[in-house]
């Protein structure tokens, strides 16, 4: 789709496409979108429209998710106590995408620091599920999937902690990618959980997602964890012939805490059907280790959260208001106003998980149980060339139905955390109905292992229409 | 099992005031999540090595050489307080 | 002192460095305006992220290496999680397990007079915290403005076991600790905040307090000098020492306590998520070829090679530049006369006047001690000639002719010699009488008459030769 946009783009104007989105977003409900960046991103299309340059993403307007840095753009993270806050410097995605002539148009709506599954937690107030706006649309990349999925931008980027760019793009039809752990640099990316997180594309196609990852990943030096890039684009349409996919039985059925809605399952195993037919032969295979991933992930993510979110004081930027007391006392009653119940919960439980007495207890534990499922992968991956499961277990909840009890919101990662912990990359990719909710197949590759992850779901794509079905608000 | 008092030491260490209101409604919370974590304790690691980065990356440096840095304006900048050139903080007692 | 126990922890800037431990801001930050030498990974601005400098490493191994200390085959950095307004991100990154270095050990002369090892648990590598400017004194000052200049310089964290026995001894291993560090050229100890002490002591028997970020040697001092006394007073009336954390206020010379209430330190340490760890065993053997004679090794060569006592040697070797200077002025003067010259009379003279070895030039030095070596000076005129050069600058030669500092012809003195026996008749009845004393009364003039010029010692011999003949 970008292809054609492109092409569009450069025969027409830019600027009267980026125009049509602005109003289009003005005019939406969806609350996708934080800050608009009008002025710069008209004046990029303007130059474009006058002299086109050659960028693989010359003049393709991306909307941004909260949480990575954008020069001269706010960056808030939608948390109360970062608003306001500009950063003087670009992350180090938006400095590939500038250079391939991107636009940066705007910053999309998230879950509070990453913190959720629902962007329901944001300081902005929840987006909403463009196939049904009473119902979330998934998180914590929220906004950045509602508005590819509105049509209100083109391509986004979203981050990926526990599960939060597949799980949206799963609930609202898209395609979505969490790229190898140290794939693509995360210099930039306000940290949430940094051994878990990574930054991945939101688009409407496979091949989209392929042209992003492109551009955005391989080593940056400013990144110490950040590895060599791969190629994407080349062999992307080789077809699935020959490929072993397994079916990791943890996945389906009563395995799972709550169960999987039936239809979700069905989707997903029709999806196995086409790949089945399309040259693929499928096998089941076992993560032993797959229902103690979500307490695993929590415990991670919640110590190293503590500790990441630690520098909100008050004192360099962001919140601070009233008289100054003492520093402890000012600084605890900022950090007090200005996180939401999520964030202070999980910084609280990562502190305790931390603290002396207790670290051998859980943070240490959890990262031995994170080896052991690690291990389930490598594993796995010494018989089968892909993973196959349903991204979510269930379709989009409706808003307000489970933010009241967060270990039920905890519990519907339960299929996207384990990726986490492993560090191999997953896509989802949009596989059927759950009535009007659109249903996610995520496929899972081994390290380093996207070109395959990605060939497969342009098979899937090519021979399946749901990545061309439009939301009724669009 | 987490109590009152252990919610009050936490938030004193995470620097997070939390009103009274909050903290039993946070006690019930943690406990029940606590909870949910404690089926770690089912899964033998004895021998097992924690996988604190899933990178096998080791020596990664930078060269010892020296680059511009940010203006005072750019570092001050988003500083909600300041005076002369400083960050203005809360006093230390 | 027998029932004194003292654990110091010294945390050491490696200035010489040319950027920080993590960023690419220069290091040399020093009198400058505020946080201008700052950038998003110093700042700790949300999304940034931390990159080694490999050049601080090597240092570190250096430092080990030179302690004696183990090098840890893989080392890596650890989070010290803890809120303060001078720590940007809300954690330090520092070492925790897997530190650098480790069980290493420094000599000294205790104060027995013996020498003895003092051993160094570990050494390891952090991050340095900001700078805090409080708006009068810190428990009185209505808030506090902070400079991140400082913030993210490479430190090394050397710590000792609670050998030492004194406020002597703890300032005897800190002067060699700065020796060698300086001889290694991995610091520069003249920059403000080079180098901050936490001592830890206790009495036999009791508690120990913590007095933390104490700058400057005589600062360490007098602050255990302080806490010496502070708690041998509470244990006279029985009262317990408080375990605690206490702050050397420099006007009053007191510690005093500056913990609020109950506090446990819970640093939270967990492994550093953004780096990766350090395998550096082989680096070791390449940078301990590259180590230079360190203050040890140079005391016994100078012993050895230019046959001086040990006091001297000792002197002479106390700071690199000292002893390169020393070296300097052996090559061309006697060896020696030189050691007296630098380390008995021109040390002095630089002390007294706050400056350091580089306010004078080798080869005055050289031209000095080959002037007195062929008697063409005196003493005293050496002396002077010292003097002058370090006020008024100049060169001996000069300073010679304006002064008239040559020493007074032989037939001068003898001259002023007879003048003097002769002019002094009761003085000789005096000294016939028994009275020695009469001697240097008449010497004393023929000093006067020479204007200091003459040898007194010369003098005495002619005098005396002179009464005697009469």
């Amino acid at each position: 789709m970008l292809a054609e946009l492109k092409e569009r783009l450069r025969a027409g104007s830019a600027e009267e496409y980026l125009s049509r989105l602005f109003e289009k977003i003005e005019k939406s409900s969806l609350n996708a979108f934080t800050t608009l960046a009008r002025e710069s991103a008209l004046r990029r299309a303007r130059e474009f429209d006058k002299k086109p340059d050659q960028g693989l993403l010359a003049a393709v307007p991306i909307a941004i998710k909260e949480c990575i840095s954008t020069k001269g753009i706010e960056t808030n993270c939608s948390s109360r106590i970062l608003r306001g806050y500009i950063p003087p410097y670009d992350a180090h995605v938006i400095e590939r995408l500038k250079a391939e002539g991107a636009i940066i148009m705007g910053k999309t709506n998230m879950d509070e620091f990453a913190m959720g599954t629902s962007t329901e937690t944001s300081c902005f107030g929840p987006t909403k599920n463009p196939w049904d706006p009473g119902c979330v649309p998934g998180g914590s990349s929220g906004g950045s999937a509602a508005c590819v999925a509105a049509h209100e931008a083109p391509c986004s980027l979203g981050s990926d902690t526990g599960g939060s760019v597949r799980c949206p793009a799963s609930f609202c039809g898209i395609v979505g990618l969490k790229p190898t752990y140290g794939l693509v640099s995360r210099f930039g990316l306000v940290a949430y959980a940094n051994s878990l997180e990574q930054i991945g594309p939101l688009t409407h196609t496979v091949e989209d997602t392929a042209l992003l990852l492109e551009i955005i990943s391989g080593h940056d030096r400013r990144d110490s964890t950040s590895a060599e890039k791969g190629s994407y684009l080349p062999g992307l349409k080789d077809g699935v012939s020959g490929l072993k996919i397994g079916i990791p039985k943890e996945y389906f059925g009563e395995a799972v805490g709550e169960g999987v809605d039936e239809r979700v399952e069905k989707a997903v195993w029709d999806a196995v059907s086409v790949l089945e037919g399309l040259g693929a032969r499928w096998q089941k295979v076992s993560l032993p280790h797959t229902r103690f991933a979500l307490a695993a992930y929590y415990v991670i993510a919640m110590s190293e959260a503590s500790s990441n979110l630690a520098r909100f004081d008050g004192l360099r930027y962001g919140l601070r208001q009233g008289e100054d007391r003492d520093w402890h006392t000012t600084f605890s009653e900022i950090r007090s106003l200005g996180f939401g119940p999520e964030v202070k919960r999980r910084i609280l439980l990562g502190t305790y998980a931390l603290s002396a007495g207790y670290y051998g207890r859980y943070y240490l534990k959890a990262l031995k149980v994170r080896t052991l499922i690690k291990d389930d992968f490598l594993r796995a991956f010494k018989n089968v060339d892909l993973l196959a499961s349903p991204t979510m277990p269930i379709p989009a909840f409706r808003i307000g139905e489970r933010i009241n009890d967060p270990l039920s919101l905890y519990m519907a990662d339960v299929f996207t955390v384990p990726i986490n912990l492993a560090g191999v990359p997953a896509i989802s990719v949009p596989c059927g109905f759950a009535g009007h909710l659109p249903v996610g197949l995520q496929l899972m590759g081994p390290h380093f292992g996207e070109a395959t992850v990605l060939r497969a779901a342009h098979a899937f794509e090519a021979a399946t229409p749901f990545h061309e079905a439009k939301p009724e608000v669009v | 099992m987490i109590t009152k008092e252990d919610v009050e030491h936490i938030s004193w260490l995470a620097s997070i005031k939390i009103e009274d209101e909050e903290k039993d409604e946070f006690v019930e919370q943690f406990n029940s999540i606590l909870e949910y974590f404690h089926q770690l304790d089912e899964v033998e690691t004895d021998g097992i090595e924690p996988t604190f980065r899933v990178v096998d990356l080791a020596n990664i440096f930078r060269d010892d050489v020296a680059c511009p840095s940010l203006s005072q304006e750019e570092a001050l900048r988003n500083a909600p307080r300041r005076e002369n050139g400083y960050f203005k903080s809360p006093r230390i007692v | 002192m027998e029932n004194v126990i003292i654990g110091l922890e010294i945390h050491v800037q490696l200035n010489r460095l040319q950027s920080k431990l993590f960023c690419g801001c220069s290091t040399q930050y020093h009198n400058s305006e505020p946080n201008t030498y700052t950038c998003p990974v110093c700042l700790g601005l949300p999304g940034s992220l931390p990159v080694l400098n490999r050049k601080a490493v090597e240092y570190g191994i250096k430092v080990g290496l030179a302690l004696n200390c183990q090098i840890e085959e893989e080392t890596l950095f650890y989070r010290k999680n803890y809120y303060y307004p001078d720590l940007p991100k809300g954690f330090q990154i520092s070492q925790y397990d897997f530190p650098l270095a480790t069980k290493g050990r420094i000599l000294i002369k205790g104060e027995d007079g013996l020498e003895r090892d003092i051993c160094i648990t570990r050494a390891h590598m952090e991050e340095d915290p900001g700078r805090l400017v409080h708006a009068g004194t810190i428990d009185k000052a209505k808030y506090t403005m902070v400079d991140y200049n400082r913030c993210g310089m490479p430190l090394l964290e050397v710590v000792t076991e609670p050998d030492l026995r004194s406020p002597k001894e703890a300032r005897a291993f800190l002067d060699k600790l700065k020796s060698i560090l300086e001889y290694l050229d991995v610091f520069d100890g003249s920059l403000e905040g080079s180098m901050r002490v936490d001592a830890n002591i206790s009495l036999r028997g009791g508690d120990r307090t913590e007095v933390k970020n104490i700058s400057g040697f005589k600062g360490v001092e007098k602050a255990l000098s302080y806490e010496i006394t502070r708690q041998k007073n509470l244990q006279r009336r029985n009262i317990k020492v408080v375990q605690e954390t206490r702050h050397f206020d420099e006007l009053r010379s007191i510690t005093v306590s500056i913990r609020s209430k109950e506090e446990a330190h819970d640093y939270r340490y967990f492994p550093e998520p953004d780096l990766v760890p350090m395998r550096i065993a082989n680096w070791v053997p390449a940078i301990k070829a590259t180590l230079p004679e360190l203050p040890d090794a140079k005391r016994e060569r100078f012993v050895k090679e230019y046959g001086l006592t040990d006091d001297h040697a000792k002197s002479l070797t106390s700071e690199i530049k000292v002893a390169n200077f020393y070296e300097a002025v052996a090559a061309k003067a006697v060896p020696r006369l030189s050691a007296v010259w630098i380390a008995d009379v021109l040390k002095g003279e630089l002390n007294f006047r706050d400056l350091g070895i580089d306010a004078f030039q080798a080869e005055h030095m050289v031209e000095i001690v080959n002037l007195l070596s062929s008697g063409a000076i005196t003493e005293d005129g050496a002396v002077e000639i010292i003097r002058t050069l370090l006020d008024k600058g100049g060169s001996p030669q000069e300073i010679i002719k304006a002064r008239g500092l040559g020493k007074a012809e032989d037939d001068a003195v003898r001259k002023a010699v007879r003048e003097a026996v002769a002019e002094n008749a009761a003085a000789i009845a005096d000294y016939r009488a028994g009275g020695e004393r009469a001697l240097n009364f008449i010497v004393g003039q023929v000093m006067k008459k020479t204007r200091g010029k003459a040898d007194p010692g010369e003098v005495h011999r002619l005098v005396k030769d002179e009464v005697e003949k009469a």
